[in-house]
């Protein structure tokens, strides 16, 4: 608790309009009649789906296997049907379908045989640990949905400080503070895990100063398991204090590179929600099937639910007791950095954290507002209220000139999409928009780059393999001319010609044989061959 | 006298050796400027500048006998980058050449395709497979989307189907500038306003204008 505190520049401070939804207990939303489970829910490659349409599946069952390299696995939030793989509207700004395995619930609720059996996991390695936490599909929970277990990794044991993130610094957001105050003890069993995997003794707890109670309860836990080494820290509230690297910052006085990872600095930081997932699946073998998710804004009852991944957010909006008919926009994530959806039948995936609902709130801007944008009046106030020292006007001249390594010259790479510099904009200017807008655009590019390099070569080589063709056919005309040359008589001659006469008319006879494929045409068929035919005549006649 | 001529022919030789090992040592393969153009044209390979391929188009520039705004499937994005490398203003792409689609790939109606071989002639980064009176077919991945085995196809059996957007290749909307009637606002306020864009790009101006004429 007596830990120095660093600042980060920047930041802004927003009314946090949580009181709403913590004032009633966390309930467990009721089970949908269908679960739809997106296949790519992390950062990474997508899982493969390891079922077939029909299958019955029970709770907790694999239904994807984790993908090369970085993926996460899926399993089934409960017991039904598989109804479909196919591609369906899933969380995403652009609104586009994605592979999606959906479940038509039963209502039973049956789980895998081994669900829910608790253990011991103090006789585990770190790699058996990783490896259990890959398993059980544990990503970020924060909202980023980076694979855990490459985070709990400690290669050549250049990590020594675990950071625990329990800032929660975007207003309406209530997820994690319900799930200090619900389980304070599994959070703390989920950090001593991680420790584990890591195999460090330095940790962290960052808790904002608004949340006096959640400080107390946690306190307790970290007495309750003996975890005397953790360090709890109240962090003051200003938003973006959650964002990694500024917590980072804050706590530890040290900055993440540009463009780099908190591990280049020997730091790994975690949110709450993710441990408390660590502790369900190593101490209880429950993989990640279920999270706490805030329901806000305009619904008569606001609270946060403990919801099964894959229910639909019409679900969740009716269990609130929101009116679907006079919905006008539903937000996923917060209102500083949460995107509009564009249809309400999309399931909350493992990185949903909030649900807002119509929000027609003054006094924090909201993703895709109304464009009443003015001109800049380059007043700087962004500059100033930008948590990762950038040149937020710069950015936007140069973004908005399409000037792609300009903005880049700017460490356009280096923004969180906090939007403090939107908040603060009097012009009402839409910034970080168009930093996404930059930053897609770019990645879009290289990808086309690579494309293009490959056809480049391609292109070589076909010019190349042209090339190489017609010497080979001049050396054959030369050899063939030689051989002639060389059958200097008449008879010879006469022999050739009698032989190459020979050849055309076998080949002209072979001709003549009807294709094999033609029999037991349909009418359509025929149609077609008839239509070509004609086709092929005018051509000729044309000619 | 003789002393002197012997030095200078053996001045004569080390330096003629130095700069012949020179010349090998560093030698700058091709004009580094075509080579620099070239990377920046989309490699479509369709010809729609009026040159066979990309890179004739790239030394066409680098030569001065092109323009830079003849890349209808490069469009906005490669003028820009031109404008830039070669210091040069951008410009609108010229209408003759054609204008900027979407990214399409070529596919072959296996049904009516006779086998004759012509298309994959045609292809200039050889991603149609067949053979003679066999059906061909369309390597996806590796098509450009440059519409030169159209032409030659005697049945019509090649469309060009636009590549749809998934979540993947998908790119956020451009905010836009500021709407027309809050510019023309701002220009009463203040005339400067509408000047002091500079950074804006002309192609967008044009563009803009373009609308406004339609509207």
């Amino acid at each position: 608790m007596m830990r120095r505190l660093f600042n980060f520049s920047g930041g802004v401070r927003l009314r946090e309009h949580k009181r709403e939804s913590t004032v009633s207990p966390v309930t467990r939303a009721q089970i949908p009649e269908k679960i739809i489970l997106p296949l790519h829910q992390h950062i990474g490659t997508p899982a493969r789906p390891v079922v077939n349409v029909g299958d019955r599946v029970l709770k907790g069952q694999i239904i994807a296997k984790a993908g090369n390299n970085v993926s996460a696995p899926i399993h089934a939030s409960t017991s039904g049907t598989i109804t479909a793989i196919e591609d369906c509207a899933i969380p995403h700004p652009s609104g586009l379908p994605a592979p999606c395995i959906i479940i038509e619930t039963d209502g039973r609720d049956e789980a895998v045989s081994h669900y829910g059996q608790s253990r011991d996991y103090h006789s585990l390695t770190a790699e058996q640990l990783r490896d259990e936490i890959k398993q059980a599909g544990i990503v970020g929970l924060g909202g980023a949905g980076f694979p855990s277990y490459l985070k709990l990794e400690n290669k050549d044991h250049k990590i020594t400080t675990l950071i625990l993130n329990g800032v929660e610094c975007e207003p309406y957001i209530t997820c994690d503070q319900m799930l200090m105050r619900n389980h304070a003890i599994d959070i703390v069993n989920g950090l001593k895990i991680m420790q584990q995997a890591l195999e460090i003794d330095h940790c962290i707890i960052a808790i904002e100063n608004n949340k006096p109670k959640e400080l107390e309860l946690m306190q307790e836990a970290i007495y309750e398991a003996e975890a005397d080494h953790i360090e709890l820290v109240q962090v003051p509230t200003v938003y973006p204090a959650g964002g990694e690297k500024q917590l980072i910052q804050m706590l530890t006085g040290k900055e993440v590179p540009s463009q780099g990872l908190p591990m280049d600095i020997g730091i790994v930081c975690h949110n709450v929600g993710t441990a408390y997932a660590v502790t369900r699946a190593i101490e209880h073998n429950e993989p990640l099937i279920s999270r706490y998710i805030t329901v806000a804004g305009s619904v008569a009852k606001a609270k946060v639910l403990e919801v099964l991944i894959g229910t639909p957010v019409s679900h969740l909006i009716e269990e609130c007791g929101g009116n679907r008919k006079t919905l006008s926009r539903v937000i996923m994530g917060g209102p500083m950095m949460g995107f509009a959806l564009h249809d309400d039948e999309v399931p909350v995936v493992k990185t949903t954290n909030c649900i807002l609902v119509n929000s027609v709130i003054s006094d924090v801007p909201l993703p895709s507002r109304s464009n009443a944008a003015m001109p800049c009046i380059r007043c700087g106030a962004c500059a100033e209220a930008c948590p990762a020292n950038l040149l937020p006007q710069q950015l936007y001249w140069y973004a908005r000139a399409k000037d792609f390594d300009k903005v880049q010259d700017y460490n356009l790479f280096d923004c969180i999409e906090c939007g403090c510099c939107d908040y603060v904009c009097p012009s009402q200017i839409p910034l970080v928009q168009y930093y996404r807008y930059a930053k897609s655009t770019i990645w879009q590019q290289e990808k086309e780059k690579v494309l293009s390099d490959i056809s480049r070569q391609r292109h070589e080589f076909h010019n190349l393999r042209i090339e190489r063709e017609k010497k080979e056919r001049e050396q054959r005309h030369k050899q063939k001319r030689k051989a002639v040359a060389k059958t200097s008589s008449q008879d010879d001659k006469k022999a050739a010609i009698q032989a190459a006469m020979e050849r055309v008319r076998k080949k002209r006879d072979q001709e003549h044989v009807q294709p094999k494929n033609i029999d037991d045409l349909t009418e359509q068929q025929r149609k077609l061959i008839e239509e070509v035919e004609a086709r092929r005549k005018n051509k000729l006649e044309d000619l | 006298m003789i002393t002197a001529i012997v030095a200078l022919a053996i001045l004569a030789v080390i330096f003629g050796l130095a700069l012949g090992y020179a010349a090998v040592r560093f030698k700058v393969e091709g004009d580094p400027l075509v080579e620099k153009i070239d990377a920046i044209l989309p490699q479509t390979q369709c010809g729609q500048c009026t040159y066979p391929g990309c890179r004739p188009y790239a030394e066409a520039i680098a030569k001065g006998e092109a323009d830079i705004n003849q890349c209808p499937p490069g469009g906005e994005t490669t003028i820009i980058a031109l404008a830039d490398l070669l210091g040069r203003d951008p410009k609108p792409l010229n209408p003759e050449h054609g204008e900027e689609k979407a990214k399409r790939v070529a596919v072959i109606d296996e049904q009516v395709c006779i086998g004759c071989t012509l298309c994959i002639q045609a292809c200039p980064v050889d991603a149609i497979l067949g053979a003679a009176k066999q059906m061909h077919t369309v390597i996806e991945d590796e098509c450009t989307g440059c519409d030169l085995c159209l032409p030659p196809c005697p049945v019509d059996c090649i469309d060009m189907v636009e590549i749809k957007s998934t979540t993947d290749t998908w790119t956020w909307d451009f905010p836009g500038n500021l709407p027309e009637n809050l510019a023309s606002l701002a220009n009463r306020v203040n005339p400067a306003a509408s000047n002091d864009d500079k950074t804006s790009s002309p192609l967008e101006e044009t563009s803009s204008k373009k609308t406004g004429t339609e509207a």
